[in-house]
């Protein structure tokens, strides 16, 4: 396997969390496929039973199984590796657990049909957070002889304004399981949570709403201790039509139209004047959202964790788009 | 032309005029604008007469300080600066045109709390709030803030001290989990099994008992294994207890279920027009109408509206690539076969850089808004006979009651 050079060399589980909306989904899928370049073999991973990593990969519904379901990215010296999927629920995951820890296999199915596991997944806080969490801490952690079985696993985590609680499972399952099987299970999970081979990425757009979440789920990791950031995304960044020492003119409405007439002329649109006054309002509207844009991300670099951006897709999203935001984020070294 | 069908036109200012209509509830997926639309629906009704209260369960920060709500008190606070006739509503009985505007944020394990208060003695209250399973259920249970967000909007209605009542629907990724959540949770507060743990020895009948004796004490091991002794005995007590206070949380539950089926409460499903958006808003749709909830329609919210529409993004680039033919410069980066007639710097140069910027940004934003449509095509075609009404999307955050206003505007009759 070829050395990487990425921000995140010796990371091997990748949480993605975002602001509904912002796209968390995909950039979890187009990071998988980064990672998988080089011949590495990924897991990207769901835990909200959406079935949103078979809409992005075009895929049926996906059972709780790791299936293939994309190849990453090639280069010269190497072709891409595989990703698999897997789509976590609770249920599954504990009747997994009472499998592999009590040889409860038969007795859980059966329980299972009672409405007991739904119950059990409902009624304790953190179970299910913990049962989630470490089936992805059980993947990073799969051996075949000395080598890992994934070399990463990328999770699409609930959003920012849930990911603390979601993974400071310990404390939250030890509330309520201040000995029990689950504790013990709680506390292996919290070592690969809390060593350095997994953080946490934001993704966001450039809005008020979801960077202030962004902000506060940064704050949040960074007060429990020892839970990672990891790099923050930001999707669906535009290119600017006008050079940056003019957007405050164009934001103020300052753009001369006579010199729009005149270039619209000399390509031969030949409007009238209504036309340059639309041009001027669309320029001048793009200025003023890209100032606020601008403002929005000098409150993210102002955390110090790397700031990556992924261009917006305008025929929505495929897997040839999947591909380039993928590119994109190898590019940055975010993978 | 596609032959795409025109849904019928959403008229949300005949909706909040009617003065029948007493509850809006907004619903939709995450991140689709679903507090802004509701807090300028609330303005709107309040400046066009309305006495209204604007139920918001998570409010951007700079949002909830336009509307003067500062902190997270679970009261509803009148909003200033609202209408001509703004000012206290129970004073203002004597114009009908004066509206008036109140707004309030959900706490959930307040208003959780306040139902145990409610409906228990001091020292039997006490003993379930200091209940750690209580505490975990009333602030992290998946559904607890949907089901006191339905509470929250039982009460408003029985204290009828507001003509209309507008709810923004807790920011779950499924907007489905707010028709679910609280019955879900009223079917595990009252559950079969719930009871069975806590209380195997009232069911009578031997034959029957020792059969429920052998599932109960499978049950419990398997459970214990999993939670520990601890944790059941934790929440036996805390289900004990509250089985003898309440009336029954599904019955609760049942009430607000009705309350959103009854004359007079409307849906309005807000999506931004985008696939995931669309497809939650679609099986919304698809649901309220299983359901037989009042749906009245969609808001497509944030979209591209592009001031020069008449120009096509074929003829955009097509001008602008004449353009860049005769510049040479930083911009005119693909021209490598181009003459160069200008440079950089020259005013006529200028002119036409500045003129190429704009064709390829506004080819940008008709092509963004030919997706939007065909998007939203998808859904219209699925559900011809949803009204539907466009929000344009603005350039910057709304952060005040002018910028709600503006979204208002789009609500006006025959635009």
């Amino acid at each position: 396997m070829a050395t990487r050079d990425s921000d995140w060399d010796g990371v091997h589980l990748h949480v993605v969390t975002g602001k509904g909306g912002t796209g968390k989904t995909t950039v979890a899928g187009a990071l998988a496929l980064a990672l998988a370049a080089d011949g590495r073999r990924v897991l990207l991973m769901e835990v909200e039973g959406r079935q949103g990593i078979a809409q992005l990969f075009d895929v049926p519904p996906l059972p709780y199984s790791e299936r293939r379901i994309a190849v990453g990215p090639g280069t010269e010296a190497h072709q891409g590796g595989d990703v698999f999927a897997l789509v976590a629920d609770p249920e599954s995951a504990l009747l997994e657990y009472l499998e592999m820890f009590y040889n409860l296999r038969h007795a859980g199915t059966a329980l299972a049909k009672l409405g007991v596991m739904d119950f059990a997944t409902t009624i304790a806080p953190g179970l299910r957070d913990v049962l989630l969490t470490g089936k992805a801490a059980e993947a990073v952690r799969r051996k075949d002889g000395r080598r890992r079985h994934y070399d990463a696993v990328v999770m699409d985590a609930p959003p920012t304004g849930r990911i603390g609680r979601f993974l400071n499972v310990t404390s939250e399952v030890s509330d309520l399981a201040r000995v029990g099987p689950i504790r013990g299970h709680a506390d292996t999970v919290q070592k690969v949570i809390r060593s350095p081979e997994t953080v946490v990425h934001f993704v966001t757009v450039l809005e008020e709403m979801p960077v202030q979440e962004t902000l506060d789920g940064i704050a949040e990791l960074r007060s429990l201790g020892g839970i990672r950031a990891g790099g923050i995304i930001v999707n669906m960044t535009r290119p600017l039509a006008l050079p940056r020492g003019k957007l405050q003119a164009a934001a103020e409405g300052d753009l001369d139209q006579a010199q729009l007439a005149f270039g619209l002329k000399a390509a031969g649109l030949d409007d009238g004047p209504g036309l340059a006054a639309a041009l001027a309002t669309e320029l001048s509207e793009q200025a003023k959202t890209a100032l606020a844009q601008d403002l929005q991300l000098q409150r993210l670099l102002a955390t110090g964790q790397p700031c990556y951006e992924v261009p917006w897709i305008g025929d929505g999203i495929d897997l040839a788009a999947l591909y380039r935001l993928a590119w994109a984020l190898r590019e940055q070294k975010a993978a | 032309m596609t032959g795409r069908p025109h849904p019928p036109e959403l008229d949300v200012d005949r909706l909040i005029g009617d003065r029948r209509t007493r509850i809006i509830v907004c619903c939709g997926s995450g991140g689709v604008g679903k507090t802004t639309i509701a807090a300028a629906i609330g303005l709107r009704a309040a400046e066009r007469g309305r006495h209204v209260v604007v139920l918001t369960v998570d409010p951007a920060r700079r949002l909830a300080q336009s509307m003067g709500l500062t902190s997270l008190d679970n009261t509803p606070r009148l909003v200033a600066g609202v209408g001509a006739g703004a000012g206290d509503r129970k004073a203002g009985n004597e114009a009908d045109s004066a509206g008036s505007l109140h707004a309030m944020m959900l706490d959930m394990k307040r208003t959780f709390d306040e139902i145990v208060e409610q409906h228990a003695d001091p020292d039997r209250a006490a003993q379930i709030l200091a209940n750690p399973f209580y505490q975990s259920l009333s602030s992290s249970f998946a559904g607890t803030q949907e089901y006191m967000a339905m509470e929250k909007l039982g009460q408003l209605r029985r204290a009828d001290e507001w003509d209309l009542i507008v709810v923004d629907t807790p920011p779950s990724r499924s907007a489905l989990d707010f028709l679910d959540a609280p019955q879900r949770l009223a079917r595990f507060l009252d559950g079969k099994l719930l009871r069975l743990l806590t209380a195997p020895a009232k069911i009578g009948g031997r034959a029957y008992l020792r059969v429920l004796n052998a599932g109960f004490g499978m049950v419990t091991g398997v459970l214990t294994k999993i939670l520990g002794t601890q944790v059941l005995r934790d929440v036996q007590t805390f289900v004990s207890a509250l089985d003898t206070m309440f009336g029954g949380f599904r019955e609760r539950a049942d009430y607000t279920y009705q309350l959103l089926r009854a004359p007079g409460t409307s849906f309005l499903v807000v999506a931004a027009p985008e696939d995931d958006a669309l497809r939650e808003a679609s099986y919304f749709v698809e649901r309220l109408d299983q359901e037989r909830m009042p749906l009245a329609g969609l808001i497509l919210n944030r979209v591209q509206k592009v001031p020069a529409a008449h120009l096509s993004a074929a003829r955009s680039l097509a001008a602008a690539e004449v353009l860049q033919g005769a510049v040479a410069g930083p911009q005119g980066d693909q021209g490598a076969t181009a003459r160069t007639t200008a440079h950089p710097g020259e005013p006529e140069a200028e002119a036409r850089l500045l003129t190429m910027a704009a064709l390829r940004l506004h080819a940008e934003r008709m092509e963004q808004a030919a997706a939007q449509r065909r998007t939203a095509g998808h859904f219209t075609a699925a559900h011809p006979l949803v009204p539907v009404v466009e929000v344009p999307a603005q350039a910057e955050d709304v952060h005040d009651l002018d910028g709600l206003r503006r979204i208002g505007q789009a609500f006006e009759n025959g635009r």
